[in-house]
């Protein structure tokens, strides 16, 4: 079915008792400003169409006018949700084209932000998640947890959503007094109040009914749109780049995959909450075995890396983020292509809301955790 | 002393009425004096009570949320906050939709206020204070409440939007699938009491309260009472996360005003009901009985506030399902358990 502009059906493609539907780009569910076309009948859905592109902010043509470094805050306003994720990933390709050696405190230091960064990301999941389903407390108390974990990125770098906080070589500063301290008063304190949020919430018999069943993706139909992350392993696919393809210092450490079975909302739900208690685990070892040394190699303030193109990847809170990166040879990147998980995920959604009603396509939304900064670059 | 006030105050009412009664002029001027007073008695009620209520409800989810709540509009804890929000929504700008069906879209949000006061006509207050004691107080009840459906499909309709119609179509099919398990589980009490006068049936619970007989009609009826609030778990005409509060989404200022205002009344006045069915209304020891009555009512809409900010919201085929299979049987079984110990006693 074609919609026009003008939101208007060609004659002849609605059934007589079907309707369109307008859901977004102003809606409370579709997290940011993605327009969903709902076609349905009553409040069944027939098709589920996304329509993107509202926060588009010309990522990929205004890093090719900038330089290698002034590219970095660019990528924290991808994904908003995630930003040292993001820029760890555009620094990895960096550092591949230019051949940069980083040293072994800020490999350590990256995977300690960008573990602090999956739970800070899960817990703005699990709460608007919740309260795509309805309940409203969730979210505030998700949200109190993710400010320990704000404030100790505060001290980090100054910021508390857009950090800048990986250069090209390594990261921008050490732990700055009192930080490791306050770290494990965070891990002592979170596994407590996640097992408080299982109890209230994800045990809740019905969260279980408005979740299990619905919007289910095989694993063949995830891998062959591309999905990534807690998407593909819900989904019963055990593919985690940080185990699989480890990059930074994730080779160190010991951690767990939860993997799904059925590809429903509650799968994917169950993994990414999960992945929570991993990320814990993780962050600990690093705590713990910490190197001394410095946080960042020395390159040139003119940094022109060998003509040539690279592909790196990372395994984000939402999924795969890879950098496609091509070199001329000067000071500025020729060309960056970003691909975003979330993009991939918005691709599955006319398959997982197809036959559900307009209630499950919330949830739908809400389990593949798109953000749609991301989505729309 | 509030005894002999009320002594009084009674004293003067008989001699006014028995001096209004020698002639048919006066004695119909009487009668609608007197209705005058109780419906701007029990407007104040309503009013004032909900302006409590609103604040209530916002703070005692910031204590859930752990989080404050309304601080800075009047001090201490915000309490002018409604206040102030009410001011504003009424000078807002009253926005009908073009394509909106005008008379539907202006009538709706008088509909479901009067639907509302409807149900205050049968609440015993007190031994005395209930505006009228109906014989057929539990009937008028079930009638009364499900009247504010017809304002949501009123206003569903009349919008000319689809969400809000969405919002009134689930409305409407909620309705049929809580109102008879409800309807079913008070005729427990009903059988018990003898009675369909609310006020004798506050009366008959001098004893036990009937929420010890009936736990089953209890639960039925608080489940029902749930979907016919408008509440989580069963808020589904209004899902704020997915209809964008639903049927009246195009309702702005003065009129939204008017399903706020209905939205809280209905809260107080079906707290109110099951506290006269099953809580023994105003009885209790010690207390005047009107203390006893608010009390109780506001005890049970805290507990009804709790609940909302706990749980998720389910879905609109499950609360179907959940009505017809569990609910309904569940509150036939209690009324034929009821009969067969109402019959061997």
């Amino acid at each position: 079915m074609t919609i026009t502009p003008e939101f208007r059906p060609a004659p002849g493609d609605l059934e007589e008792h079907e309707f369109l539907v307008n859901m977004g780009p102003q809606h409370p569910s579709t997290h940011g400003v993605l327009r969903v076309i709902l076609r349905v009948d009553g409040e069944r859905l027939v098709d589920a169409i996304p329509d993107i592109g509202f926060l588009h902010r010309c990522f990929e043509k205004v890093a090719e006018g900038w330089t290698y470094q002034q590219v970095v805050p660019l990528t924290d306003r991808l994904d908003y949700v995630s930003a040292m994720t993001n820029e760890l990933a555009y620094v990895m390709a960096v550092e591949k084209l230019a051949g940069i050696e980083v040293p072994e405190r800020a490999q350590w230091l990256r995977v300690l932000v960008a573990e602090l960064q999956r739970i800070a990301s899960h817990l703005v999941w699990f709460g608007t998640f919740a309260l795509d389903l309805g309940a409203t407390t969730p979210f505030l108390y998700a949200i109190r947890e993710r400010e320990h974990i704000l404030d100790l990125f505060e001290a980090l770098c100054g910021a508390r959503l857009t950090y800048s906080y990986m250069r090209i070589g390594g990261v921008r500063g050490d732990l700055p007094p009192g930080f490791v301290g306050k770290t494990r008063e965070f891990l002592k304190l979170m596994p407590s109040r996640l097992r408080e949020y299982e109890n209230l919430f994800m045990k809740n018999r019905i969260f279980e009914n408005r979740t299990k069943g619905i919007g289910r993706v095989t694993a063949e139909e995830a891998v062959a749109y591309g999905a990534s992350g807690p998407t593909l392993r819900g989904s019963g696919v055990d593919w985690d780049l940080r185990r699989d393809e480890p990059y930074a210092a994730y080779d160190r450490f010991e951690f767990g995959v939860p993997v799904g079975q059925s590809g429903d909302v509650y799968d994917r739900a169950v993994c990414r909450f999960k992945e929570m208690y991993e990320s814990l685990k993780i962050i600990e070892q690093v705590l713990d075995g910490l190197p001394e040394g410095d946080v960042r190699a020395k390159v040139p303030r003119v940094l022109k890396p060998p003509a040539g193109d690279v592909y790196t990847r990372v395994e984000s809170p939402r999924g795969e983020v890879g950098v496609y990166l091509v070199s001329d040879g000067g000071p500025k990147p020729y060309r960056v292509k970003w691909r975003a998980p979330s993009f991939a995920h918005l691709r599955l959604l006319p398959v997982m809301a197809k036959g559900h009603m307009v209630a499950d396509i919330v949830a739908i939304i809400g389990s593949i955790d798109i953000i749609l900064g991301e989505v729309d670059r | 002393m509030p005894a002999d006030l009320g002594a009084f105050l009674q004293g003067v009412f008989d001699q006014v009425h028995l001096w209004a009664s020698q002639s048919p002029f006066w004695s119909a001027l009487f009668t609608l004096g007197w209705g005058i007073v109780k419906v701007v008695l029990v407007l104040g009620f309503i009013i004032v009570n909900v302006l409590v209520l609103v604040w209530l409800e916002r703070k005692f989810s910031g204590r859930v949320q752990s989080r404050l709540g309304p601080m800075r509009v009047g001090r201490p804890h915000g309490w002018a906050q409604t206040i102030a929000d009410m001011i504003k929504l009424l000078g807002k700008e009253d926005i009908v939709p073009r394509a909106a069906d005008k008379a539907l879209f202006v009538i709706a949000p008088v509909v479901i206020f009067t639907a509302t006061m409807l149900v205050y006509v049968v609440v015993p207050m007190g031994p005395r204070a209930i505006v009228s004691d109906l014989n057929i107080g539990v009937l008028y009840l079930a009638a009364a409440a499900s009247f504010t459906v017809i304002s949501v499909l009123m206003a569903g309709w009349g919008s000319s939007s689809k969400w809000s119609l969405l919002g009134a179509l689930r409305g409407a099919a909620m309705l049929v699938s809580y109102e008879v398990p409800m309807v079913l589980a008070v005729m427990g009490v009903v059988l018990l009491s003898g009675t369909l006068s609310t006020n004798a049936i506050v009366k008959s619970q001098s004893g036990l309260w009937y929420i010890l007989v009936q736990p089953i009609g209890f639960l039925v009826f608080l489940a029902a009472l749930f979907a016919e609030l408008n509440r989580v778990p069963f808020d589904l005409a209004e899902a704020e996360s997915e209809l964008v509060s639903g049927f009246n989404i195009e309702y702005s200022g003065l009129r939204f005003a008017f399903f706020f205002l209905a939205e809280y009344a209905n809260l107080l006045a079906l707290s109110a009901i099951a506290v006269t069915l099953y809580f023994g209304g105003w009885q209790g020891p010690f207390l005047p009985p009107f203390v006893w009555f608010m009390l109780k009512t506001y005890g049970f809409i805290i507990l009804v506030m709790w609940i909302r900010w706990t749980l998720p919201r389910v879905r609109v085929d499950q609360l179907l399902e959940f009505g017809w299979k569990v609910l309904l049987p569940a509150a036939l079984v209690n009324l034929a358990v009821t009969g067969v110990y109402v019959l061997l006693t």
